[in-house]
């Protein structure tokens, strides 16, 4: 098959901002060569739907919504000249490099890439993951895909809401369903904290008076054909309802909001080695994953709450692409990172000791710290400390690593204490 | 009289209690920062948020997304949102574009944040 591949430096799998950010450095850097294959008719992205501001306050101190923040990567890329083909779905990346991708317009295509750039994206846990007794009837949506239906198509789904979970997207959700004209009647949380940012709790829900019901969760749904009401309950810390506990509430939507994992069906096809923390590739600070050429960033690799992050960790990728390119490999001696107690799937898992650097080390809190400090710990050398009020799993934490303090391969542990 | 503000300003979310004396602030206190007490005090004597929405537009099947070009007294939102349902639009639309000037007199132009051709 390769023998038909159309021959390109580096292929871009995903146009949103990880997608583009990766493009234009990598551009930047001298590869005239590149394409991206983009799934939908348009490039950006998630942020595409993601019309509230807040958007690019770390990147250009100023909040932009979704569309605009996606626009200026966009532009960019146009300004380069780079080769985006929308409407072009890939369906399989080969550990080989080979590519093959369908679109209406060009039909079947293989591409032959010296390196390529997974760019994916994340997508919304459905709702077979939850689990939820009770009956299969219409008005349950994810909150991602009402966001949808409401941002990008102007229609929706309902008029009397209950969200089930706390994350972001829901919460933005329950507002935007507000100023629309629906009622929202409760946000539910299973956990006893909300893993969505203070600032989307007072200016999403408490602003609307719209009440969270934190270590609650859903317990029973009513409806026939469409979905009439839901049943919530109190749930004790084993997560197990508490009998008595029970609120009915009438509605004809349930948004579920229950979190994001990486969108990783070509990572695994390729053979990349996933990461059981972040659900996505394992990679090293160069963001080149198990299989040398291929690399990943933005939501395929792991989840972000900021965007601002993701074209800051794509810009790198695009470079180091680009640099795998004339170098044709990053082989050399590595240090493992491991998560410590209080820390979930820190990216990078290696760092390569090439050169002297900055790494930034990217990682979740396990639960909730108060007056605490992350470290980061070779053997019993302290390379690293950070000091926070908080931690909490809603935030990522950025830990940067100056590689001029590693010794040896002796792998290195990332982990949060209380001071 | 007591008012009770949550800040947003970290995930720390410290919870403001606000003191006032008639329309007069007395005492501010809970806040870990002074970023806290700026905000607290700016809740409590004039709150303001940007507004985002979604408006249907004559002669094309998606919508288009619009924001206040600055933030407007919380207590207008939803007469923002009923004033701006009545703008009559039609394609095409650019990023940036007027949607409704000077809305309610606040002297924040409602703008277009996409394109719908
Ligand atoms: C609802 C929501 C609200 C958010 N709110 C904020 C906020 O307020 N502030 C903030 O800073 N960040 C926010 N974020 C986070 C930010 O939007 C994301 O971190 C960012 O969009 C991730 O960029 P990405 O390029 O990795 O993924 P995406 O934007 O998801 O882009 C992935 C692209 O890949 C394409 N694709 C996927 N599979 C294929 C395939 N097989 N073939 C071809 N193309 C494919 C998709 O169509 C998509 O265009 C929010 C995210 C969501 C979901
Ligand atoms: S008062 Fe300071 S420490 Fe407390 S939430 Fe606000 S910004 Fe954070």
């Amino acid at each position: 098959m390769a023998a038909y591949g159309i021959d390109v430096d580096i292929l871009i799998v995903g146009a949103g901002p990880a997608g583009l950010a990766a493009a234009v450095a990598a551009k930047e850097a001298g590869i005239d060569n590149l394409v991206i294959l983009e799934r939908e008719d348009h490039p950006g992205g998630i942020l595409r739907q993601c019309i509230h501001n807040g958007f690019g306050l770390h990147r250009y101190n100023e909040e932009l919504t979704g569309p605009e923040y996606a626009q200026r990567d966009i532009d960019r890329a146009e300004a380069l000249g780079i080769d985006i083909r929308c409407g072009t779905t890939v369906l399989s990346v080969e550990a080989d490099h080979t590519v093959t991708a369908v679109s209406t317009s060009r039909g079947l295509e293989t591409y032959k890439a010296k390196a390529i750039i997974l760019a994916m994206g994340c997508r919304e846990r459905p709702r077979g993951a939850l689990g939820i007794p009770g009956s299969r009837c219409a008005g349950i949506y994810t909150a991602g895909t009402a966001q949808k239906f409401v941002n990008l198509e102007g229609f929706m789904p309902g008029k009397k809401i209950v969200i089930l979970g706390s994350g972001d997207i829901g919460l933005i959700m329950a507002r935007r369903m507000t100023l629309q004209g629906a009622k929202v009647l409760a946000c539910v949380e299973l956990m006893p904290y909300s893993s969505g940012l203070k600032r989307n709790i007072v200016q999403c829900l408490d602003d609307y008076g719209i009440p969270l019901y934190l270590s609650h969760t859903v317990i029973d749904i009513e409806g026939g054909e469409r979905l009439t009401g839901v049943t919530v309950a109190k749930v004790d810390e084993h997560r197990m309802p508490i009998p008595g506990s029970e609120i009915h509430f009438d509605c004809d939507t349930l948004l579920l909001s229950v979190g994001l994992i990486p969108e990783n069906e070509l990572s695994n096809q390729a053979g990349l080695e996933i990461s059981p923390f972040t659900s996505g590739p394992v990679v090293n600070d160069v963001f080149e994953s198990s299989v040398p050429g291929i690399f990943a960033c933005g939501n395929v690799l792991h989840v972000h709450d900021l965007v601002d992050y993701v074209s800051q960790e794509s810009t790198e990728a695009g470079k180091a692409a680009a640099e795998y390119i004339h170098r044709e490999s990053f082989d050399g001696k590595n240090v493992q990172v491991m998560d410590g107690n209080g820390v979930r799937g820190t990216v990078p898992q290696k760092i390569l000791l090439n050169e002297e650097k900055k790494v930034n080390l990217m990682f979740r809190p396990s639960g909730v710290f108060e007056k605490a400090q992350a470290v980061v710990m070779q053997g019993d050398t302290v390379l690293v400390k950070k000091r926070a009020q908080i931690f909490t799993p809603g935030e990522m934490v950025v830990i940067p690593l100056d590689t001029t303090k590693l010794s040896g391969e002796e792998p290195i542990r990332v982990s949060i204490e209380k001071v | 009289m007591e008012k009770q503000i949550v800040c947003i300003n970290c995930p720390l979310g410290c919870r403001i209690t606000v003191t006032m004396d008639g329309n007069e602030i007395t005492k501010i206190e809970g806040n870990t920062c002074k970023r806290g007490e700026n905000y607290a005090r700016q809740e409590v004597l004039s709150p303001v948020r940007v507004i985002t929405a979604v408006l249907p537009v004559e002669g094309s099947s998606v919508p288009v997304s619009v924001k206040t070009a600055a933030p407007v007294p919380k207590n207008k939102i939803f007469e923002c949102m009923s004033e701006m349902s009545k703008a009559n639009l039609k394609a095409p639309i650019h990023m940036g574009d007027v949607i409704v000037p000077n809305i309610l007199g606040t002297g924040v132009n409602v703008v277009a944040t996409k394109s719908v051709e």
